[in-house]
């Protein structure tokens, strides 16, 4: 008995970590959703750029790691813009399907390049952070410090928010589109910002993925999925519910392939997003109207 | 003349294998209209403004169903086919009706489908001892050669007029449902669904009927093609890639015509075979990025898809056509 607890108490705390770096996932999304109203499909495909990012900048290029992980950032932030600028400003007006679908052909679209350009062969960093061994449990390293990486960003963006200026016209953005324009926010630029800190987050998740995983053009499909899940779950726009659901997620992940493979977890969260959404059809932290 | 049209482009259609008989043409006839069956399929609900990213897990049951009963059970697929069918329509039904019932729509509804595709997927992956997981599965040969029995053809002329009178079928069934009331009760509920139910529309009931329809039309274009190529794989037949893949061909040729689901999937699948003669393995990835953009072009210039604005252009020229709008 004393084994079995050690095993679960091992996949708890995988959980958690899990849960802090779907939380950094699934904050960006919610971003650009709660102020723009737009699903970007392909947000895990930024990440998967930002990923080749770092492995070029790191492995190619041999950037320290942490001025990779900056550029990467940075670069990430600019692809969110230019997707804002090139895909989503001229469908603001058309219907919310629409925005949902072009994004989609984003997502073939950077899949796609990323094949031609890097191939499809598996790539990694090449280097391999220690596993801690904590009284028999085995926690690797870069889940710790993606975790704590997660946090950290969730933090300066949550001050981000609520105390600069800007941070502040964006929440208020959020809220009502419509009158806050008339209230003189300028609502094109406070989207700008928007969508360049939605790709940042990207940036950030892909450094601290690129410890953990390997890179290849279709990696954003097996995160990806997961991510769109979690908004929902937590309402899409509403933060303090996309990190509660992020958690939630990543314990039934966890938990499910304790008992059984891997995939087994991913179909016990699917099947319990199923679920919730009828029971609670707008998200796990709704308000009720 | 123009009413005779149909009915010749039919025939020539029926005609074709037997006056030009090449194998590889013919076996892109066949996958050209196996998927534009899928992507109509897709469409008899899509232009109705419900966007479900859902039907790769009702193409991968109708397939693997069909694959497992014949292996397993060694069931014929005259009796397996139904039986997926049956399993892609319950599925269907048990994860649609709360969503309509509790009012799932737009972004919420997409989603929760594409859980659907991710669940599909992920049951087939784990259970590889059964399904053979992502190396795919292979439905047994029946005593190697064709059998009407098992559904197995060796003769590519047979598969392409089977592959044909689906396709037919396809569009009869998207003429019916665009010539019936529930065309316009569905339409009345894109408007406004509370509007369209103070109407007297069962607005639950009727999404229902077109949602069971369009999954069960999709897993039957899923056992065509497991009979067909005689080996599936979960990313061939199932997961979120295949529904996008859907929409996509779909957009592209246009979902409010009829035609349009069968024009997109002529483009994708000819512009990919051409890129694949030509360049080789170096063009692994090129169709999908020319896809991709063609996809966000046409989302943001032509919504009505190519063969959509193509009608369009004809009725402006011919404004008398247009039927009290």
């Amino acid at each position: 008995m004393g084994i079995f607890d050690i095993y679960l108490l091992e996949a708890l705390i995988n959980g958690v970590l899990l849960g802090g770096v779907l939380a950094l996932l699934s904050l960006g999304l919610n971003l650009v959703f709660g102020v723009i109203d737009v699903v970007w499909i392909c947000y895990a495909e930024l990440i998967m750029l930002g990923m080749y990012a770092m492995y070029f900048l790191y492995s190619v290029y041999h950037l320290p790691l942490v001025a990779a992980a900056v550029v990467c950032i940075l670069g990430v932030a600019v692809l969110g813009v230019l997707l804002h600028v090139l895909v989503i400003a001229p469908l603001l007006g058309a219907a919310p399907i629409n925005q949902l679908l072009a994004t989609g052909g984003v997502l073939f679209f950077l899949q796609s390049a990323a094949t031609v350009m890097f191939g499809v062969e598996f790539k990694n960093l090449g280097m391999r952070l220690p596993v801690l061994k904590l009284s028999g449990m085995f926690i690797s390293y870069s889940r710790l410090l993606a975790f704590a990486f997660a946090l950290v960003g969730m933090v300066l963006v949550y001050l981000f928010l609520t105390r600069t200026y800007t941070g502040t016209a964006i929440r208020a953005i959020s809220q009502d589109r419509q009158i806050m324009v008339l209230m003189g926010v300028d609502s094109r630029r406070i989207y700008l910002i928007t969508s360049a800190l939605g790709g940042g987050l990207a940036g950030l998740a892909a450094c601290l993925l690129v410890l953990q995983y390997d890179i290849h053009p279709f990696v954003g499909l097996s995160f990806g999925p997961i991510t769109f899940l979690i908004c929902v779950l937590g309402s899409l726009g509403n933060f303090a519910g996309g990190f509660v659901a992020a958690f939630v997620f990543a314990e039934i992940i966890a938990l499910g392939g304790l008992y059984s493979d891997l995939e087994w977890g991913y179909v016990l969260a699917f099947a319990f997003f199923i679920v919730m959404m009828f029971i609670r059809p707008q998200g796990l932290m709704a308000r009720r109207s | 003349m123009t009413r005779a049209l149909p009915w010749l482009a039919g025939a020539a259609l029926i005609g074709l294998p037997f006056v030009y008989n090449s194998p590889y043409p013919l076996h892109i006839l066949v996958i050209i209209l196996i998927w534009s069956f899928a992507y109509t399929s897709w469409s008899v609900m899509g232009r109705f403004g419900l966007t479900s990213l859902g039907h790769g897990g009702f193409m991968g049951v109708g397939a693997y169903v069909t694959a497992l009963a014949w292996n397993k059970a060694g069931l014929t697929p005259w009796l397996g086919i139904p039986l997926a069918l049956v399993a892609a329509g319950g599925l269907a039904a048990v994860v649609a009706y709360p969503c309509f019932r509790f009012k799932i729509t737009g972004h919420y509804f997409a989603l929760v489908t594409l859980a659907l595709s991710g669940i599909v997927l992920q049951v087939i992956t784990a259970t590889r001892d059964h399904t053979g997981g992502s190396l795919g599965y292979t439905p047994e040969r029946y005593q190697g050669g064709s059998s009407l029995y098992a559904l197995q053809f060796t003769s590519k002329t047979t598969w392409y007029l089977i592959a044909l009178g689906v396709w037919a079928v396809g569009l009869w069934i998207w003429y019916r449902v665009d010539r019936s009331m529930l065309r316009y009760a569905l339409e009345a509920i894109a408007e406004d669904e509370d509007a369209a139910a103070a109407t007297g529309v069962h607005v639950t009931a009727e999404k229902l009927k077109i949602t069971v329809l369009s999954a069960v039309m999709t897993a039957l274009a899923g056992a065509l093609y497991c009979q067909y190529q005689l080996f599936i794989s979960p990313d061939t037949v199932s997961g979120i890639s295949v529904s996008l893949q859907m929409v996509f061909a779909a957009v592209v040729g246009g979902i409010y015509v009829a035609y349009g689901p069968t024009v997109g999937a002529v483009i994708t699948i000819v512009l990919a075979e051409v890129l694949r003669i030509s360049f080789g393995t170096r063009a692994v990835g090129w169709d999908n990025l020319v896809y991709g953009i063609l996809l966000v072009i046409f989302i943001v210039f032509l919504p009505k898809g190519i063969l959509g604005s193509l009608l369009d252009l004809r009725r402006v020229r011919r404004p008398e056509v247009v039927p009290g709008t």
